[in-house]
């Protein structure tokens, strides 16, 4: 097995400095739709111009640079452990390089390891497939989004919602207008719905690897995450929370079977940093693309 | 309109800026972010300055009045001729230093405080009480923003991790906007108030 070391570490470096092309473009749309020179403007101009200097300097977009998680497709036969062990390495040296902060930190001491190393830190999801080649996402998920993450149960009455795709509705829109001083807008929702407690959130953020532009295949989903996409906007929160029209950049739904007594709905926030990225390695040719 | 902003800062000056306003902050400052809020709090505010912090209280009583305390856990480098470097520095989310806040800028006399997605009301009533306002900066604009950090002074408490430290910056022309004024008065609020009506008609629809 080849070492993918120095591959891990330019993936993880093009990753957190280099904004992949459909989120800036759907935030050069946003520029567009904000008043002129009101404060949502302001904003949405800084981040762009902050967008072009990272990938220009090779740093970081965001001095927080998250959790690093990562999912890998592998053939058969494949060291699983070997990788996990480059993987290891490279965020070492992505840390030292500056393209990543160190992040890691005891949960009860606070004690920060210093090289994004620790218990169960990294996230890696292994899957074997069919295909000869090795491809590995990295998306660098930040804390300020991560913290407004939420798992509802429904039916609740709470929130009106019943144990149905409306109720679903209800609890996304709740959860977006709580999430407003939280995470960085204009950002990215990510919805699990079914599942339990662990696999509606794993399910949630995987949606955070789907390009913007895409379509659900499930045609009810899809003009569902089209009607939450207008109506979380048409709240008003706006960039930053100064008030606007743009409060996410998306929104992205998939189901999973759940038991006959639970019905949770989990949601991931992705900041507008927004940042994923993929790697093939194919025949020896590494390439790093927008997943 | 677009204000520039010299450390120290005056109350007047303070007074003067409303809810909305473009600030550009010159001058050195300090982060400060969950862990320097913490050990303020245990140490200065509601314990009696232990013999071992001493120095770090003098530092901080001169370093903070009519100063600004910047909530941000930074990407540092080090050069090659010992000096640190700022890599990336954006705002982190201030609402966890609602407990202590308004302590922090009676005690030390704090003029601003910069971070994102603003504070609540005991936040708001100590900005309005002693003078000082709540500074918004963009959110993950952390190349940008560091670009306006022109020197690292010194770095305290490095002990509490690189992003937890208390970082002395120097910054010139650090872009924000005012979201909480010393009047009582709160962007935040507004925009939560009119989201949550709009929200519970959608809901209601």
């Amino acid at each position: 097995m080849q070492d993918s070391t120095e591959r891990l570490v330019e993936l993880i470096k093009s990753t957190s400095t280099d904004l992949s092309p459909d989120v800036e473009q759907a935030l050069r749309d946003a520029v567009a739709r904000e008043a002129d020179d009101s404060a949502a403007q302001g904003a949405l101009n800084t981040i762009m111009e902050n967008v072009r200097m990272s990938r220009a300097t090779a740093r970081p977009i965001c001095q927080d640079t998250g959790t690093p998680i990562f999912y890998v497709w592998h053939p058969e036969g494949f060291s699983q452990r070997k990788l996990a062990e480059q993987i290891k390495n490279a965020l070492r040296i992505a840390t030292e390089k500056a393209y990543l902060r160190p992040n890691a930190v005891a949960a009860l001491s606070g004690q920060n390891s210093g090289d994004n190393s620790g218990v169960d830190f990294p996230t890696i999801h292994f899957h074997e497939w069919e295909h000869d080649y090795l491809k590995i996402a990295l998306m660098l998920k930040g804390g300020g989004c991560e913290n407004c993450g939420v798992q509802y149960s429904i039916p609740s009455p709470e929130l009106a919602a019943g144990r149905d795709l409306q109720g679903v509705r209800k609890a996304v829109l709740t959860a977006a207008c709580q999430a407003q001083g939280f995470g960085c807008a204009p950002g990215i929702l990510g919805v699990g719905i079914g599942g339990d407690r662990a696999t509606g959130v794993i399910k949630a953020k995987e949606q955070l690897f789907r390009p913007l532009t895409d379509n659900n295949p499930d045609p009810e989903l899809d003009a569902m995450e089209k009607q939450l996409h207008q109506e979380i906007n048409e709240l008003n929160i706006g960039p930053m929370g100064f008030g606007g029209k743009t409060t996410v950049l998306g929104v992205k739904m998939a189901e999973l079977h759940r038991l006959p007594a639970s019905f949770f709905v989990s949601i991931a926030y992705m900041c507008w940093a927004d940042r994923r990225k993929t790697m093939t390695i194919k025949n020896g040719n590494v390439e790093i693309t927008a997943p | 309109m677009t204000t520039k902003l010299t450390i120290p800062i005056s109350e007047e000056q303070i007074r003067g800026l409303k809810i909305g306003d473009q600030v550009l902050l010159n001058g050195v400052i300090f982060t400060g972010r969950d862990a320097a809020h913490k050990y303020m709090s245990d140490n200065f505010i509601k314990g009696s300055c232990p013999d071992a912090e001493k120095e770090m209280y003098e530092i901080l009583r001169n370093g903070l009045a009519g100063g600004v305390i910047y909530h941000c856990g930074p990407v540092v480098r080090k050069r090659d001729d010992g000096k640190y470097e700022f890599v990336a520095a954006g705002p982190t989310t201030s609402i966890r230093e609602e407990p202590y806040q308004a302590d922090v800028i009676g005690h030390f006399g704090l003029r601003a405080v910069i971070g994102k997605g603003g504070m609540r009301d005991k936040t708001l009533a100590g900005c309005q009480e002693h003078g000082a306002v709540y500074l918004h900066a963009i959110g993950g604009a952390a190349t940008l923003i560091a670009e306006s950090v022109k020197e690292v002074l010194n770095v305290h408490k490095l002990d509490f991790g690189v992003p937890e430290a208390f970082w002395e910056i120097r910054v010139e022309d650090f872009p924000c906007v005012v979201t909480m004024d010393s009047h009582g008065q709160s962007l935040h609020d507004k925009v939560r108030a009119d989201s949550e009506r709009k929200l519970q008609a959608i809901l209601a629809g």
